[in-house]
C-alpha cells in the first residue's frame, strides 16, 4: 500500500522520530494522518501500518478499537463534533449538540445522505475555557451558540 | 521481575503493618509482602509478566502518598512506612470486587472455573456480600475462536494476563483488548478466530472463567477430579503435566501447580493431546493373524504364541531383530535391550535415530559439566540455535530461551534453514541454503559469540556424525564456557540412546559386545523374527513380526501377532527429557484389555522359561541406577515430581558410524508421530498440520 508523497514523507520522518525498536510509538498518528487521506481505517491500512511499525496488527486493532477518533467508516465531508461535557453543558453544550442533529437530521455517528456533515458527541475537548465549544474537523470554535453553529455550517455547505 | 537489576545491589529498610523489613533496593513492593507472609491480593499482577497495574486490587496505603498505591507497580524505598490492612485499603479492595462484579455474571454454579476462580476466592476473603449496582448487567454471547478456546466476554475481569503470556510468554501475540470500559474485550488476532499456537497458556493464565477450554469445559467441577502429575508424552522436552481424571477418563492437562522443570508452561500437545488415550482405534486386545487376518485373542494364548515361536525360532538358530519405542520408559528400553542380548541373543537393535547424541558425547569426553539443562537455557548469558525451529519442535527450550531474554537480556543466535520465531529478539538470525554452508555461518558469528562471557549451544539433526565434532571443536575455539544440548524428537528419544537400544552401543554408551543390524538393515535383511515395542518401523522382508503399540499401525496391521500396549498416561517408570534430566510417570487411567510393554516383556520371557529378573519399574529402576553409567540419580528427587540430571558416560564413545540414520522427524507443533495422528484435538486446529520455516508472527 502506497500514500501520497506528502504523507510518504511525513511517514519516513515518524518513524525516525523514536528510538529503535519503540516505532509501535508512530502507530496512532500513522492512523490519523492515513484515516485523512483514505477517508476511514481500512483492513488494508491496518496491516500497513502493523508492518510499517513493526507491531502485530491485533495492536493496531487494540488502538483503533480505543481511541474514538479513529473510523473504520467514511466521514462526512466535514466531521463535526460538539462536546456534552460538564463545561459546555452547563452553558448549553447539550442543547447544542440536539441543534447541530435536528439541523443535519442525523444523529451520534451518522452523516447525512449527501455525505458533507457527520456528527459526533464527543467528550472534552479540554476547550473548557472557551465552552461551549465545537470542533470541525481539526478547527475549534468557541462559544458557539445556535445561531452561530448555523452560520457556521450554511456557510460549509456552500459550493466553494 | 521486570525491575532494571542494579548494578550494585543496595538494600532498603521499611516499615510494612508495622514490622520492620529489608530487601533489596527497586524489588516490587508486593514481591516484599509476598516474602513477609502478608497477602496483598492481586488478579494483573503476575510475576515474569510485565506490570500491567490494571485491577487496582493490590492498593496499600504508604504514609507521605496522598492516595492509596499499587503495591505491583511500587518499587521499595528507604524508610518506607506501609500498611496493608488499613480500614482505607480494606474498604478500597471491596469497592475494586463491586466494580469488577458489577458486569460478572455470577454464573459459578455452571462455570468450568468455581472451585478454582481466583476472582471468587478473593470476593470470599475481601470483597461485600452485597452490591450498590442496580442497573441490568450488560452480556454478550460466548466466542468460539478455536476448536480449543471460547471466550466468554463478562466474566472477563480484564487483568492483561493472556495478552501478555501469549506476546510476551510464547512470543506470539494473538490476543489484544478492543474498545473501553464497560465494553472493553479481548480479541483474537482474525478477528473472530484466532491462529496461533494453540497452546491455551491464556486459558490456564486466566484468573477467572472467561477463556475456557473446549478440552474440558462444562464436564465436570474440578473437586471432583483427580490430579496425576506425570510427564508430557509427546515430545523430547519432557513438561510436567498434570491430568484431571474423573472416572478413569483424562479431560484436563495443565500444569497449575508450577511444579517440575516447565513451572506452568505447556504448550497444547501436553494441554490437549492426552486424547489419544481414548481413541476409538486403540487396540485393547492381542490379535493373531490366522488364515490372514489378525484376529483377537486372548493375552495368555496370544502371549504363549510369541515365547513358542520366539523359543522355536532360537532353537532352529533363526535370525532375530528387534526395535525399540521413543516413547516407552528407560525400564522398558533397559529390559527391552537385555531380552535382546541376554534372551534372544542377538546384537540386532536399534530405535527411530533423531539426534546424534553419541557423537556429542564422544566429542565431549574428557569436558565435564558440558550439558545443558533446562534451567540452563534460563539463566545462560547466550545461546546459539543451529538448525531448529525451535518454537515448533523444542516449544519448551524456545520458552526457556524467550524468558531469559526477556528476564536477563540473554543474547539468542539463531542458524537455521528459514525463518524461526526466535528472530523477533535474537541479537542475529541467519539462514542457510543447504548445510554444507552451516559452519561458514558459524564462523560469521564466531567474533560475536567470542565476546559472550558463556554460551549454550542446541543442534539438530543437521549436525551429525563428524560435524558433531567439528561443532564442539568451534565451541572450543571460543575460548568461552560452552555447553551442549543435542535436540532429539520425542519423550524418550535420549532414554533410548542412554539404554542403549542400538546396534553398537550398550547401556550408557558402552561397546556392544556384538555389533548388530541397525534398523533399515533388519527390515531388508528378511530375519527369521522382527519385535517392533511401541515404533511404527515397518517389517520390512521379516518373515514373522510380533508388534507391541497402541493402535493398529500400519507395521501392527503388517504383523503376525499384535500385543495391546497401555500409553505412557497409563503406567509407572521414568523417561529422560532432551537435556537428560529424568523424570518419574505417575499412571493416571487404566485401558482395559492393555498392559504395560515391560508387563508384557516380563510376560513373554516367563512363557519363555527365561530369568531376566524381576519385572516391575522399580525393580529395573533399582538395576538401571546401578547399572547403567549416569543413572545412579537421587531416587526422592524423582519420586517427588522432580527432574534429576543424568551424568552419562565421561569417555570416548564408540561410533558406528552411521550419521545418515539420524533423522529428525520435523514434527510441528500439531504433529506427533503416531500419537499425534490419533489425537482428534491436535488434528481438529486449523493450523494442523503446521509448517516449520514459516513463522509470519
Amino acid at each position: 500500500m502506497t500514500f501520497s508523497p506528502d504523507l510518504e514523507a511525513r511517514f519516513e520522518k515518524l518513524v525516525a522520530s523514536y528510538p529503535e525498536g519503540r516505532t509501535r510509538s508512530a502507530v496512532i498518528p500513522m492512523l490519523m494522518y492515513a484515516q485523512d487521506e483514505l477517508g476511514a481505517v481500512t483492513p488494508e491500512l491496518v496491516a500497513e501500518v502493523a508492518k510499517r511499525c513493526k507491531v502485530p496488527p491485533i495492536q493496531v486493532e487494540e488502538v483503533i478499537g480505543y481511541y474514538s477518533m479513529l473510523h473504520r467508516k467514511p466521514q462526512g465531508k466535514y466531521h463535526v463534533q460538539v462536546c456534552t461535557n460538564i463545561s459546555c453543558l452547563l452553558v448549553g453544550g447539550e442543547e447544542l449538540y440536539h441543534h447541530a442533529s435536528k439541523k443535519l437530521g442525523i444523529g451520534h455517528k451518522q452523516t447525512t445522505a449527501d455525505g458533507i456533515f457527520s456528527l459526533e458527541e464527543v467528550e472534552c475537548m479540554g476547550a473548557c475555557s472557551w465552552a461551549p465549544a465545537v470542533e470541525i474537523d481539526y478547527t475549534f470554535h468557541h462559544h458557539v451558540t445556535p445561531e452561530k453553529l448555523d452560520q457556521l455550517l450554511d456557510g460549509l455547505k456552500k459550493p466553494q | 521481575m521486570m525491575t532494571a537489576t542494579p548494578t550494585e545491589v543496595t538494600t532498603v529498610t521499611l516499615s510494612i503493618n508495622g514490622q520492620s523489613v529489608t530487601a533489596p533496593a527497586g524489588t516490587l513492593l508486593i514481591e516484599v509482602c509476598k516474602k513477609l507472609g502478608t497477602e496483598v491480593p492481586a488478579f494483573c499482577y503476575y510475576e515474569g509478566f510485565s506490570l500491567q497495574a490494571a485491577c487496582r486490587m493490590c492498593l496499600v496505603e504508604i504514609e507521605k502518598f496522598p492516595k492509596l498505591q499499587a503495591s505491583c507497580t511500587i518499587p521499595v524505598s528507604e524508610g518506607m512506612v506501609v500498611r496493608t490492612e488499613s480500614p482505607a485499603v480494606v474498604a478500597a479492595r471491596k469497592d475494586m470486587l463491586e466494580f469488577l462484579l458489577s458486569n460478572h455474571p455470577l454464573d459459578c454454579p455452571v462455570c468450568d472455573k468455581g472451585g478454582e476462580c481466583e476472582l471468587q476466592d478473593m470476593t470470599f476473603r475481601y470483597g461485600a456480600g452485597e452490591s450498590r449496582f442496580t442497573e441490568i448487567k450488560v452480556h454478550t454471547p460466548e466466542k468460539q475462536w478455536s476448536p480449543v478456546v471460547f471466550y466468554d466476554a463478562p466474566r472477563c475481569i480484564l487483568c492483561y494476563r493472556c495478552v501478555r503470556v501469549c506476546d510476551e510468554g510464547l512470543g506470539v501475540g494473538a490476543l489484544g483488548i478492543q474498545y473501553r470500559g464497560v465494553g472493553a474485550e479481548i480479541i483474537p488476532n482474525m478477528g473472530d478466530h484466532l491462529n496461533c499456537d494453540e497452546c491455551g497458556a491464556c486459558i490456564d493464565i486466566c484468573p477467572v472463567g472467561a477463556l475456557t477450554s473446549g478440552a474440558y469445559r462444562y464436564k465436570t467441577r474440578p473437586w471432583e477430579m483427580n490430579h496425576v502429575g506425570t510427564v508430557c508424552t509427546h515430545c523430547s522436552n519432557g513438561c510436567k503435566t498434570t491430568l484431571g481424571v474423573r472416572t478413569d477418563e483424562i479431560i484436563r492437562g495443565n500444569n497449575r501447580d508450577s511444579s517440575g522443570i516447565n513451572g506452568e508452561f505447556l504448550c497444547g500437545k501436553g494441554r490437549y493431546a492426552f486424547d489419544f488415550n481414548k481413541h476409538e482405534d486403540r487396540l485393547t486386545s492381542p490379535l493373531i493373524r490366522k488364515d490372514g487376518q489378525l484376529v483377537e485373542v486372548s493375552w495368555s494364548e496370544a502371549l504363549k504364541a510369541v515365547a513358542t515361536k520366539f523359543s522355536e525360532t532360537q532353537a532352529a538358530g533363526g535370525s532375530f531383530g528387534v526395535i525399540g519405542g521413543v516413547h516407552s520408559t528407560n525400564e522398558e528400553n533397559y529390559f527391552l535391550q537385555k531380552f535382546a542380548r541376554q534372551g534372544l541373543k542377538t546384537a540386532n537393535l536399534d530405535h527411530q535415530r533423531t539426534g546424534d547424541v553419541p557423537a556429542l558425547l564422544d566429542a565431549l569426553s574428557g569436558k565435564s559439566d558440558v550439558l545443558a539443562t533446562t534451567d540452563d537455557l534460563y539463566n545462560t548469558a547466550a545461546a546459539l540455535v543451529i538448525g531448529s525451529d525451535l518454537a515448533q519442535q523444542h516449544p519448551f527450550l524456545a520458552y526457556q530461551l524467550r524468558a531469559n531474554g526477556r528476564h536477563h537480556n540473554a543474547r539468542v543466535y539463531t542458524v537455521t534453514p528459514g525463518k524461526v520465531r526466535e528472530a523477533d529478539y535474537a541479537a542475529a538470525s541467519l539462514t542457510y541454503g543447504s548445510t554444507s554452508e552451516l559452519f561458514g555461518k558459524l564462523d560469521e558469528l564466531r567474533d560475536r559469540l567470542k565476546a559472550e562471557p558463556e554460551l549454550v549451544i542446541l543442534f539438530s539433526d543437521a549436525i551429525k556424525g563428524a560435524d558433531v565434532a567439528k561443532l564442539v571443536a568451534y565451541g572450543d575455539s571460543l575460548g568461552i564456557t560452552v555447553k551442549y544440548v543435542a535436540l532429539v524428537d520425542y519423550s524418550n528419544s535420549r532414554g533410548a540412546l542412554d539404554m542403549g537400544l542400538l546396534p553398537t552401543l550398550g547401556p550408557g554408551y558402552h561397546a556392544a559386545p556384538v555389533n548388530g543390524l541397525a534398523a533399515p538393515d533388519m527390515l531388508a535383511a528378511g530375519l527369521d523374527v522382527l519385535w517392533v515395542v511401541g515404533a511404527d518401523s515397518g517389517k520390512g522382508n521379516a518373515k514373522f513380526t510380533v508388534v507391541q503399540d497402541m493402535f493398529l499401525t500400519p507395521t501392527a496391521a503388517a504383523a503376525d501377532i499384535v500385543l495391546p500396549s497401555a500409553s505412557a498416561y497409563e503406567k509407572s517408570g521414568t523417561v529422560t527429557n532432551v537435556c537428560g534430566q529424568v523424570q518419574k510417570l505417575k499412571p493416571a487411567v487404566r485401558t482395559m484389555g492393555t498392559k504395560p510393554d515391560l508387563e508384557i516383556m516380563g510376560l513373554i520371557a516367563r512363557e519363555m522359561g527365561l530369568n531376566l529378573g524381576i519385572w516391575t519399574h522399580d525393580h529395573v529402576l533399582t538395576e538401571i541406577r546401578s547399572g547403567v553409567a549416569g543413572y545412579n540419580v537421587p531416587l526422592p528427587i524423582i519420586q517427588t515430581g522432580g527432574a534429576a540430571q543424568a551424568q552419562p558416560v565421561n569417555g570416548r564413545v564408540p561410533l558406528d558410524g552411521r550419521p545418515e540414520l539420524v533423522q529428525s522427524a520435523q514434527d510441528t507443533l500439531f504433529t506427533s508421530g503416531t500419537l499425534g495422528r490419533y489425537s482428534k484435538a491436535l488434528t481438529s486446529v486449523i493450523e494442523y498440520p503446521g509448517k516449520l520455516y514459516s513463522d509470519n508472527q
